[in-house]
């Protein structure tokens, strides 16, 4: 016992260095979205956090128009999580709980798009969205995210494993079929539904390349268009600014992160245990 | 409108019992009503389906057959396609994304599975510390990592260099010189999805029983057999499942290099991604940007189908 513990620490030692250079990154950031430009890259960092936080939140404010921002990326990835639940919860329960004409057929096309990258849609739906005068709205960014054939496959997966006796037993106590699905199957597939919004959530939070071709005017900006373009602009060197869009772009998640570990890892690693 | 002829599936009922299905069925309205609920419940699935990936798929693949500059290309055959075999600059594109995936997905993964199995350790302590720790930076984006890392390698005044320069090693120019700033966005690839990629071989890691490894240990097998003899077989289908990810991932690679280096310097972390999106939205040529996205496409279903071939023949 006494020996294991002792040939214990160097391994929890390396594993505390690998983490450390994991969190490192953000910690540095955190600090120095407190910091004044002149201090931001002091070496050695001091841990102690500057005072100059909401000088930099002002200005990066006066530069995107941070809530605006904030409220898009929000709005978008809300939207679009709900949606795209809401969309997979039904088509999942089709697929599991029914027979019909089609079905294998249906599944299989679904599927098979999950081999073709993202960038095959770029152009046809900048094309689609411009005719239909959607260029730079939400619902250029919303639309495209409902359908998430990964998503539409794990539902199915889930509600296989749910017995038939279960939502017989509410039909047969009179249950419309739509009562069946909100009291019966949606209470039980709660931890999987809330590790698939996770996931869609944040997949949409994060997302870059199609609100990137997607949007023009810079009060459509997501959080991550709107960084890109203010690190890229050459002659932006207002890096407390930036590091505090940053900060903001990745806190939320941290937290969320945090208080849902469970759930977080469940949903990021979906699939890999049913794929 | 076939639908309504497809028999009706009702699991209530075990078969062979037709009284008392005919009554229920009674009991949930008429039969056209229990017929097209599948398809109604697909209905938003398919609708959306069909608008945002099923046309798309198709548009890109007839786009790629024309030339001309935004909607109103025509039809040209294969010029595209012949045209990018003749480009140079996709061909850069083409090797800097192979040098970036040749180098990032085994170090990466070779990394995250001893991570893996360190955690795993029964010597090691406060494993769930580690766990959340490491998988932390696959929760942040990738452009707000790119943006991050772009002051983390600053040459002068970066935290990276002044680490080197800390134990002694050179400082580097990682964003200025072609090859180290195609090193950058494997570095920052990797401090991206290592932890993620470990916390995977982690749950399969803990579902091998540890019998196994003492009954390896009571015949004799030393640390490296038990390795290579019980914990590689076992995470196999794991271990493919991320070798082909990555390599879709980095195939696709895009945000990194446009936040981190903008392609440069001198196109060299161009990637094809971008080569994609400079034909579509800074020059509008859509069939030339839908061939990119074909070859694309092409590159990444004969990578997977090589790795799944490989992989999976070992099995048996």
């Amino acid at each position: 016992m006494r020996l294991s513990t002792l040939r214990g620490w160097p391994l929890t030692f390396l594993l505390a260095a690998v983490t450390g250079l994991s969190i490192a990154p953000f910690t540095w950031m955190l600090l120095s979205t407190t910091r004044k430009d002149t201090e931001i890259f002091d070496w050695p960092p001091s841990p102690v956090p500057g005072d100059s936080l909401g000088d930099n939140l002002h200005r990066l404010d006066r530069r995107i128009g941070l809530l605006r921002v904030l409220g898009n990326s929000l709005l978008v990835a809300g939207v679009q999580t709900v949606g795209a639940l809401v969309v997979a919860l039904l088509a999942g329960y089709a697929f599991a709980k029914f027979r019909f004409r089609g079905r294998t057929l249906l599944f299989g096309v679904l599927l098979s798009t999950l081999v073709v990258p993202e960038q095959v849609m770029l152009v046809p739906l900048f094309k689609m969205m411009m005719n239909f005068g959607l260029l730079d709205t939400y619902q250029a960014l919303i639309l495209p995210g409902l359908c998430v054939p990964f998503a539409i496959f794990l539902m199915r997966q889930s509600l296989s494993g749910l017995p038939d006796e279960l939502l017989d037993a509410a039909r047969v106590d009179g249950a419309g079929e739509f009562r069946v699905l909100w009291s019966v199957v949606v209470p039980v597939m709660r931890p999987v539904l809330a590790a698939l919004a996770i996931f869609l959530f944040l997949g949409s939070w994060n997302q870059f390349v199609w609100p990137l071709v997607a949007l023009r005017s810079p009060e459509m900006h997501t959080l991550p268009v709107a960084l890109a373009t203010l690190q890229g602009n050459q002659n932006t060197t207002d890096y407390g600014a930036i590091l505090a869009g940053t900060a903001l772009s990745t806190l939320p998640m941290m937290v969320l992160f945090l208080v849902l570990q469970r759930q977080f890892i469940s949903g990021l690693l979906a699939g890999a245990t049913k794929g | 409108m076939t639908a309504v002829t497809t028999p009706v599936n009702t699991p209530a009922a075990p078969p062979g019992t037709p009284p008392a299905k005919a009554r229920t069925r009674a009991r949930r309205g008429p039969r056209w009503r229990r017929t097209a609920l599948p398809y109604l419940l697909l209905a938003p699935a398919l609708v959306t389906f069909g608008v945002f990936k099923a046309y798309p798929i198709v548009d890109s693949l007839l786009l790629s057959f024309t030339t001309g500059n935004g909607s109103a290309g025509h039809a040209d055959g294969l010029a595209n396609y012949r045209r990018l075999l003749d480009d140079p600059l996709f061909w850069t594109a083409l090797r800097n994304t192979g040098e970036m995936l040749v180098v990032q997905v085994p170090l990466m993964l070779a990394l995250a599975l001893l991570m893996a199995v360190a955690i795993n350790s029964a010597l090691v302590r406060w494993r769930t510390v580690w766990r959340l720790g490491i998988f932390m930076p696959a929760v942040t984006g990738l452009v707000a990592t790119g943006v991050m890392f772009s002051f983390l390698l600053r040459t002068e005044d970066g935290a990276v260099n002044r680490l080197l320069e800390a134990v002694g090693l050179p400082a580097v120019d990682w964003l200025g010189q072609p090859f180290w700033a195609r090193m950058s966005v494997v570095l920052v690839l990797s401090w991206h999805y290592t932890g993620y990629n470990a916390v995977i071989y982690l749950a399969g890691l803990q579902s091998i029983p540890r019998e196994l490894y003492e009954a390896a240990m009571v015949d004799g097998a030393g640390a490296v057999r038990r390795f290579t003899a019980i914990t590689v077989p076992a995470l196999r289908p794991l271990l493919l499942f991320t070798v082909v990810l990555s390599t879709i991932g980095t195939l696709q690679l895009f945000d990194e290099p446009y936040v981190l280096t903008g392609g440069g310097p001198d196109n060299a972390t161009l990637t094809v991604s971008m080569y994609l999106y400079q034909n579509g939205f800074r020059y509008f040529d859509f069939g030339y940007a839908s061939a990119i996205a074909y070859a694309l496409t092409l590159l990444v279903s004969v990578l997977g189908a090589v790795q799944m071939r490989l992989m999976g023949e070992r099995d048996r």
